[in-house]
């Protein structure tokens, strides 16, 4: 926990350095990058790995892509049992967005295929 | 307006291979008289369920996919809710969804051909969508016009 609150805290100095001195450009940028992200690490310890953070331009950030788009999965069935239960939390909920990195078309489709799929009893509404 | 549908249903862990061949038998008689086809069966077998249904623990699963209209299937599940062993069952409606798959795969396909050139990608799409859609109709006009 002290080790992440470092990081953020780093490339906060550098940037400061580099926007007074040589590069203005990279500013915004980095206050982009770091706004977002300073609560999660609390929030989800231990999710990535670190990246390259050294240089003052090229922040770490948790590689989170959509499986759908990256393995072209186009159509999310219901009878996938398998890949549903993928984004199915061990209590039957559907895990959000913001955990799994599905992007917003492709979590859509999976929501509706997941609820089709409890209907049918592929998938528990609850676990009891 | 003939549509695809995805019909799966549940029946009791009990029911003999000959009890379930009649209830097949008995439904696809049914989507006959409704004026629609029967595209395929598939018997995906017995199957642990997710929850208690009707204080069951298991069940054989039976996956039809169908073609006709609205009134065919609202036909067939009315006749589904009286018959006694068949414990649960989901129409899902699939010919949208398959238009939408085979579009985003002729985009695909023109990206990879074209490689990577947008206007190209977008143009082999275009003209990919318009024989899809050119070849569905053409598929459904019996029934559709």
């Amino acid at each position: 926990m002290a080790d992440e609150t470092t990081n953020t805290a780093a490339p906060v100095a550098a940037t400061e350095g580099g926007s007074s001195s040589s590069a203005p450009s990279s500013r915004p940028d980095g206050g982009g990058d770091r706004g977002p992200r300073g609560p999660r690490p609390g929030g989800r310890p231990g999710a990535g790995p670190g990246g390259p953070r050294e240089g003052g331009r090229k922040f770490f950030r948790r590689k989170k892509v959509c499986k759908f788009c990256v393995e072209k999965i186009d159509g999310v069935n219901y009878k996938d049992v398998r890949l549903l239960g993928q984004f199915v939390a061990e209590s039957g909920k559907i895990v959000p967005r913001r955990l799994t990195g599905v992007c917003t078309p492709h979590q859509r489709r999976l929501a509706d295929a997941i609820k089709q799929a409890r209907n049918i009893a592929l998938l528990p509404f609850s676990t009891r | 307006m003939q549509r695809t549908y995805e019909l799966m249903f549940i029946v009791r862990p009990d029911m003999t291979e000959e009890d379930q061949d009649k209830l097949v038998a008995t439904l696809e008689g049914h989507v006959a008289t409704a004026g629609g086809t029967v595209k395929n069966v598939e018997r995906m077998g017995k199957r642990r369920l997710a929850y208690l249904v009707r204080r069951f623990q298991d069940g054989i699963y039976v996956l039809m996919v169908l073609e006709g209209d609205g009134a065919m299937v609202k036909e067939l599940e009315r006749r589904l809710r009286v018959t006694e062993p068949v414990i649960k069952f989901i129409t899902v409606r699939v010919d949208e969804e398959q238009k939408r798959l085979a579009k985003v795969k002729a985009l695909r396909d023109a990206k990879v051909r074209g490689k990577g050139t947008r206007a190209a990608a977008a143009e082999a799409a275009a003209a990919a969508a318009a024989e899809t859609a050119a070849t569905a109709p053409a598929d459904t006009t019996p029934a559709s016009v």
